[in-house]
């Protein structure tokens, strides 16, 4: 578990980070830190490794004060992926992904077959194992970078954006790929995005945030879209502007189509509407 | 009278070939110079630069010190230090340490420098120490800009290094006061050729290490 206890970061230049944040990240579960840019969901993701210290308030695994801890040997035990995967462009695949397994003294050939077998669990080709960063695409560098995350067996993982930067087909084809991994392994996931359709997919809890690491609605994504705290919380959603108030609508073809506040077909209905006969059977 | 084929006679004649004013021993000469200056601004300039690239402290200090070195003078350094430690090889040995230093520095440092901030990011959180980011990401993908940096003092040593005869050091420069003094401007231009051809050798030498410095992944595909 890990728990934020009231942390602040100012910078020298008087600009404030984050207030003030507490929030408690059970174990085992993915919690996603989502809000615009600006508000503060990296720093307070990068204050579990210790990439960033609060300048005030304390953040606990597992009970423990990540602050008395040595932050190179923490690090070591956190898993970490970032948006432009971040890997080191002078190493092959295999050898990025056992990087944090050899800084922890396993040897070389363990670690390359931990390596292959986490190329495996990620969805990735083997034969790309002896390829270079810089001849996969983009797609295949954020898996290599997932893979490099989990290579130490981490308890926990940290994700900033992992997904921001590949197009939506790869972004939901990586998506899909992590809900797998985690039903596999049950890490403890903090997942910071600005998009909210990715929180809403992903989180078992989703903490939305306004500047300054403000915490404007926290909960499961059905508790804030059925009761959005605010007018913040609704904007940010799309309620405000229908984009999320979806009407069944009967379409030339005999299917019933649903259709957004904007007037746009956002999908199309699959199963009886409650109290109705009507519809295609599921 | 053609000085070009002159020189081209007198660099082919065989009596010219060896003994200690020989082009044998002067190459040999003119070539440890440009080495051990190299060598020694290397030993200096190298890890300050990583140094500097590395804390990102110095930087100012480092481009201004290789800016004002850049437009020290070496002959009137070499005249300074001539008269300091008199005649002998420490005085313009000193003077081309000095004159490697500027560009060994600035290789070094930016090729520290110029690495994505998000590769370095991505080390740390992945639990390197400083040393081992320096030594295991910075130092190898910097590089070829470092080997760059020493590619160009050794062309500007190899050049300068003529200046050592001046204080009676040897070298090819030898071939230059010499032909000046008693106008044999066919030694004077066959010892500009020598000291042409070293230049390229280093050049064609130094661009072979740059392509094998730099990492596989780096390299054009």
């Amino acid at each position: 578990m890990i728990e934020f206890e009231n942390v602040a970061k100012h910078y020298p230049d008087g600009t404030v980070a984050v207030a003030d944040f507490s929030a408690r990240l059970p174990a085992h579960t993915t919690t996603v830190l989502v809000g615009s840019s600006g508000c503060g969901k990296t720093t307070l993701l990068r204050m579990v490794n210790r990439m960033v210290d609060p300048t005030s308030g304390r953040v606990l695994i597992d009970g423990e004060d990540v602050a008395a801890q040595d932050p190179v040997k923490l690090r070591r035990r956190i898993g970490y992926v970032m948006q432009h995967a971040g890997l080191l462009p002078h190493r092959k695949v295999i050898d990025n992904i056992a990087t944090v397994p050899m800084l922890n003294g396993v040897s070389r050939a363990d670690a390359h077959s931990r390596a292959l077998d986490l190329m495996d669990l990620v969805g990735l080709d083997p034969k790309l194992a002896k390829r270079y960063p810089s001849q996969l695409s983009g797609g295949q560098q954020q898996r290599v970078g997932v893979a490099r995350g989990l290579a130490s067996d981490p308890n926990i993982l940290l994700m900033d954006e992992p997904f921001g930067a590949v197009d939506p087909l790869v972004r939901r084809d990586l998506q899909q790929e992590l809900l797998r991994v985690q039903s596999e392994l049950g890490k403890t996931i903090v997942f910071v995005t600005h998009d909210i359709d990715e929180a809403l997919l992903l989180g078992d809890q989703i903490i939305i945030l306004a500047q300054g690491g403000e915490v404007a609605q926290r909960g499961t994504g059905t508790e804030i879209l059925t009761t959005p705290a605010d007018a913040f919380v609704s904007q940010f959603l799309g309620i405000d502007h229908g984009g999320r108030a979806l009407h069944p609508q009967s379409s030339s073809t005999g299917a019933t189509i649903l259709v957004d506040g904007y007037g746009r077909a956002a999908g199309i209905l699959s199963g009886a509407l409650p109290g109705h006969t009507t519809g295609t059977q599921p | 009278m053609n000085y070009f084929a002159d020189a081209l006679a007198w660099i082919v004649d065989p009596a010219h070939l060896h003994g200690s004013n020989g082009i044998l021993a002067r190459s040999a000469e003119h070539l440890w110079y440009t080495l051990l200056a190299v060598a020694l601004a290397c030993l200096v300039a190298i890890p300050a630069g990583w140094y500097v690239g590395h804390t990102g402290r110095g930087r100012g200090f480092a481009v201004g010190l290789s800016g004002a070195v850049r437009a020290v003078p070496t002959l009137g350094l070499i005249t300074l230090f001539g008269i300091l430690l008199g005649i002998g090889l420490t005085g313009p040995m000193l003077a081309f340490v000095v004159l490697a230093i500027p560009s060994i520095l600035a290789g070094a440092y930016a090729g520290v420098e110029a690495i994505d901030p998000a590769v370095l990011d991505a080390a740390r959180a992945s639990g390197m120490t400083e040393w081992q980011v320096l030594r295991q990401v910075e130092i190898p993908l910097g590089l070829p800009l470092t080997v760059a940096g020493v590619r160009s003092a050794a062309l500007q040593v190899v050049a300068t290094a003529t200046l050592a005869a001046y204080v009676g050091a040897g070298g090819l420069g030898r071939y230059l006061f010499l032909g000046l003094k008693t106008q044999d401007y066919a030694q004077m231009l066959a010892g500009s050729l020598l000291v042409v051809a070293l230049a390229l050798i280093s050049e064609a030498v130094f661009s072979t290490v740059q392509r094998f410095t730099t990492p596989a992944g780096l390299r054009t595909l």
